[in-house]
């Protein structure tokens, strides 16, 4: 199966994603610069994490307007998995594939450090593979990455079970305490009503080899590989 | 330099605002047979301030070993060394200073530093893979309005290269920081890049090929910078405020682009010579790549991408405006160009070509402002011998006038002091996992990054305890390179390079020219001694506030390789019950040591010893046990000596150790404490107690058993019939706390 990474001018994490997806047996990563207007023959699209266009004015406020954001609208509209990464979520909020938005970090700095990620929903093809309430060990690296959205919309996410991973502690508890960036009820990533769409802030790519520290970023990948294995058949 | 009429005529007090002495200007005048135009003189100010020329230094830097078998590009040849690491592939790294701009504009001086170094790598052809810091500062503890700005400098140069760094993609993955009041007003920033490339790709700044166009690349040419390589080459005072127009500022987005941009270009058959335009801008890049060729160069000012309108020849030659290179083009290949740098959205022009005539002339239209030979100003600037003062080494302390400490509460203050202290607060600002490589994270003895595309493992470590430079500058300088030595020993490596920044007080100071000179037989001893070359570097001198000079800091990079992933060791305990040795001595140095300053207040006495061939035994012998498979963990021993190093292997653990340093008939602060080199502390499984007892008594190193790692979090030290203990979980709260509890408040 073949995997668009999207580079945006200042992805960069574009090759690290390339390289995380390509460690899975039958599975091809290409990069697609933005300027391209198709992605047809993909089964599924990554948006990187980096700083498209240095992160001037906001946060994935340009990038959203880039030539190849309409070939992942119309893709995530007829069901193509869209995985969004820290900036790439960024971007996914801007362009209105995902509800809510990505403010500074609490504390106003940029933070980079492993947490941990309680599953919170293991019904979509971003956490299959994966238990619901199991506790992942996946960084982050982000200076605006405190999830916000307006109650209404916090309670439809809930209600829906749009909130697949949480910010918690080692034993999993959901805490002020472990909450990195002042997320609103630690939000670390949320799909859209379909499914199709997830971001989040932590960067499951860097959690995909022994050599650096650990492999919990695989369930994601995984997951959305097995997905696209039983549902190819429908594209 | 601001607010001069367009063209004035050439006074003896112009002459001197542009920093030239008179001998200097009569010079100018034998080459040109005439006076300089204003252009002129401003381009001769630039190429020979010592930030360019070197020309206080080089006859010194001429000492160091720069050859070896390794050794694809030598120091100085180019913007950077490059290293031979097998299989076809090659790393090119070196570190550089910002220090007087990160002093006046702290943000922006540290970002443009990172940003100017990473120029440095990708011009070589070189992919940019990982970056390191070496950071120094006056005291941040305290209400005094000198704290407070230093905390302000610490707060905004680690918030300028995180901005940098994070944005165009590198990790951060190791560095250092030090607090003390030498710094104060005169902060050192040193910025380290290492980059990786096929030995076929290593690109040249040469101005190749009579007739090639030369292309302006990148970001357009502003009036930030103006000068500012001079602006490095004087010392700071009240007054230097006024040269915030001598700061750059920084974009990383367009450097990201410039970059892939580049790599892209290099990757095609069109590009004949490449450059960065750093310090001195537009000048040197052109004249020192005609010098380089034995081309001339010519350009037209006109041509050149400019961001304000009614700028000046002037201005847009010494603008140190950020994000820009000079490309000389093939002939006939000007399309790519087009194609590649329209790709980027990056702006680009044709604005002039290589001569033969071995001349730097610039344009501007019809106009010839500047006409002088390149040569003259890239490579055959002054040079100086200065005087150095004799040196009288430092009286041994006198340790009947040290009064003792207990030690149960002296080791939390050590590992409070902002020095020692854990620098979490630094580096969790860095993105320091981007590129998927970070093997090892900051906070251990040497990163390690492994290089997925070249499928090789490399660690890095950056050092300079400048208290010991201080008090004896060729000892300090030899215990710098020995103590990176034993950084990426401990980690498993074996050390391949080092590049080197130099940081010293104005040089027509006989003091501070004495303590160049003897490091830089300090530093070129001990690479001698490890056997790798000195493969570039930086010098900076007149790092001097209205105080005085700083601390004499010559820091130290040095990068290893690593032959096997299960060779990466890390200093952090790893299992209870294992069995903890110390490689080396108890050590009784007490002089320059930390425990002295942070406790007592002093810094004096003389440092500890050195002996070449006794480090170099201690870490073969750690090499030799780490490739069998003994080693659960290593750390050396340095600031804050024993107790510092075995209380930092507990942390990030759950567990504890209990240690007996036997009776060694010494005070129990001088066990603890004392800074004796060439020691390290490892942890093996019982089961290879005896075998490891064997190997080290084998190679001849001395070592001993000293205890246990253990499942209770606590840390037990005896040592004669005391014995001091400490909770891991109080000691870790210490030393996490300490900066975080500064700058927050």
């Amino acid at each position: 199966m073949k995997v668009a990474v999207i580079q945006f001018p200042g992805s960069n994490c574009d090759t690290d994603c390339q390289a995380a997806l390509a460690s899975f047996p039958g599975v091809t990563a290409e990069i697609v610069w933005h300027k391209e207007t198709s992605l047809a023959g993909y089964d599924a699209i990554v948006l990187p994490g980096g700083f498209s266009y240095g992160d001037y004015l906001r946060c994935g406020s340009i990038a959203r307007f880039s030539p190849i954001m309409g070939a992942v609208r119309n893709a995530a509209s007829t069901g193509v998995l869209v995985l969004g990464i820290c900036n790439g979520f960024q971007i996914l909020c801007e362009a209105g594939l995902l509800p809510g938005t990505l403010m500074r970090n609490r504390d106003l700095l940029f933070r980079c450090e492993t947490l941990h990620l309680r599953v919170e929903n293991n019904e979509s093809p971003f956490t299959s593979v994966l238990h619901q309430g199991q506790v992942l060990e996946i960084p982050i690296a982000h200076g605006e990455g405190s999830y916000f959205a307006d109650a209404e919309t916090l309670k439809a996410l809930n209600e829906n079970n749009q909130v697949l991973v949480r910010y918690c502690d080692a034993s999993g508890n959901v805490s002020a305490a472990a909450n990195p960036n002042g997320s609103l009820e630690n939000i670390a990533g949320i799909c859209s009503h379909g499914r199709n769409v997830f971001g989040l802030m932590p960067h499951p790519e860097r959690v995909c080899e022994p050599i650096l520290g650990g492999t919990d970023g695989r369930g994601i990948f995984k997951s959305m590989i097995e997905w696209m294995a039983t549902h190819k058949s429908n594209n | 330099m601001a607010n001069l009429p367009a063209n004035p005529s050439i006074t003896p007090e112009l002459i001197a605002k542009h920093g030239l002495s008179p001998e200097e200007y009569e010079k100018v005048l034998s080459i040109l047979g005439r006076e300089p135009s204003f252009e002129e003189l401003g381009v001769f100010s630039v190429m020979w301030s010592e930030h360019c020329s070197y020309k206080n230094s080089r006859p010194e830097l001429r000492k160091f070993p720069t050859t070896g078998p390794s050794v694809l590009v030598k120091a100085g040849e180019e913007n950077a060394g490059v290293i031979d690491i097998g299989d076809g592939w090659a790393v090119a790294f070196k570190i550089e200073s910002h220090n007087h701009p990160s002093a006046v504009e702290p943000f922006q001086g540290a970002a443009t530093g990172v940003g100017g170094i990473i120029r440095d790598i990708f011009t070589m052809g070189a992919r940019p893979v990982f970056l390191m810091d070496s950071l120094r500062f006056g005291s941040i503890k305290g209400d005094s309005e000198q704290a407070k700005t230093n905390r302000r400098l610490f707060a905004g140069v680690v918030a300028g290269i995180a901005h940098y760094g994070n944005c165009i993609g590198l990790p951060t993955v190791a560095g250092e920081v030090y607090f003390d009041d030498s710094y104060n007003g005169n902060p050192l920033v040193n910025a380290f890049c290492l980059g990786i490339l096929r030995h076929e790709q290593i690109a040249r700044g040469a101005a190749e090929g009579i007739g090639n166009p030369v292309f302006y690349v990148g970001a357009e040419t502003g009036r930030d910078g103006l000068a500012g390589a001079a602006f490095a080459s004087r010392e700071l005072t009240e007054e230097s405020k006024a040269d915030r127009p001598a700061v750059q500022v920084g974009d990383p987005f367009r450097e990201k682009l410039l970059l892939e941009a580049c790599l892209e270009l290099l990757a095609t058959d069109c590009v004949a010579g490449i450059q960065d335009m750093g310090a001195a801008g537009l000048t040197c890049s052109t004249c020192e790549t005609a010098s380089r060729g034995g081309t001339g160069v010519e350009i037209d000012i006109q041509l050149v991408p400019q961001r304000a309108k009614g700028q000046t020849p002037y201005e847009v030659l010494l603008s140190e405006s950020q994000e820009r290179m000079l490309v000389i083009v093939k002939k006939g290949q000007e399309a790519t160009v087009k194609e590649i740098f329209e790709k980027w959205d990056l702006p680009y022009a044709e604005i002039g070509k290589v001569t033969d005539d071995g001349m730097m002339r610039v344009r501007n239209g019809n106009d010839v402002v500047v006409n002088v030979p390149a040569r003259s100003l890239a490579d055959d600037g002054p040079l100086y011998s200065r005087e150095a003062a004799p040196f009288t080494p430092p009286a041994p302390l006198d340790l009947a006038t040290v009064p003792q400490t207990d030690p149960l509460k002296a080791l939390p203050q050590l590992l409070s002091h902002p020095s020692i202290a854990s620098k979490r607060w630094v580096w969790r600002q860095y993105d320091h996992m981007v590129r998927t490589g970070t093997a090892v994270l900051p906070g251990s003895d040497a990163a390690v990054f492994n290089v997925r595309e070249a499928n090789k493992i490399l660690a890095a470590a950056t050092d300079c305890n400048a208290i010991y430079c201080k008090l004896d500058p060729s000892v300090g300088s030899r215990i710098a390179v020995a103590e990176c030595a034993r950084n990426l020993a401990c980690s498993g490596a074996v050390p391949i390079g080092v590049t080197d920044n130099l940081n010293f007080g104005n040089p027509h100071k006989p003091e501070n020219f004495y303590q160049l000179r003897a490091a830089v037989e300090g530093i070129s001893e001990g690479c001698r001694a490890f056997n790798v070359p000195v493969t570039g570097g930086n010098v900076s001198l007149y790092n001097e506030s209205p105080a005085g000079a700083i601390d004499p800091t010559p820091t130290i990079s040095m990068v290893g390789r690593i032959d096997e992933v299960a060779h990466i060791t890390t200093q952090a305990f790893k299992q209870a019950g294992d069995q903890i040795f110390l490689i080396g001595e108890i050590g009784s140095e007490l002089g320059a040591s930390h425990y002295l300053l942070a406790i007592h207040g002093r810094k004096e006495g003389a440092p500890p010893a050195l002996v070449f061939d006794k480090e170099i035994a201690i870490h073969h012998a750690l090499l030799g046990l780490i490739r069998k498979g003994f080693v659960r963990s290593a750390h050396d021993c340095s600031e804050g000596g024993l107790a510092v190093t075995i209380a930092e292997s507990c942390f990030g653990t759950n567990f504890g150790a209990t240690v007996d340093l036997g009776d060694t008939q010494q005070r129990p602060d001088v066990v603890l404490f004392n800074e004796t080199q060439g020691r390290i502390v490892i942890s093996v499984s019982p089961s290879d107690k005896a075998a490891v007892e064997a190997e080290l008594s084998k190679s001849g190193v001395p070592f001993r058993a000293i205890g246990a790692v253990t499942a209770q979090a606590d840390l037990s030290i005896t040592t004669g019939a005391s014995v001091f203990a400490w909770p891991v979980a109080t000691l870790n709260e210490t030393f996490e706390g300490a900066i975080p509890s500064l700058m927050e408040g």
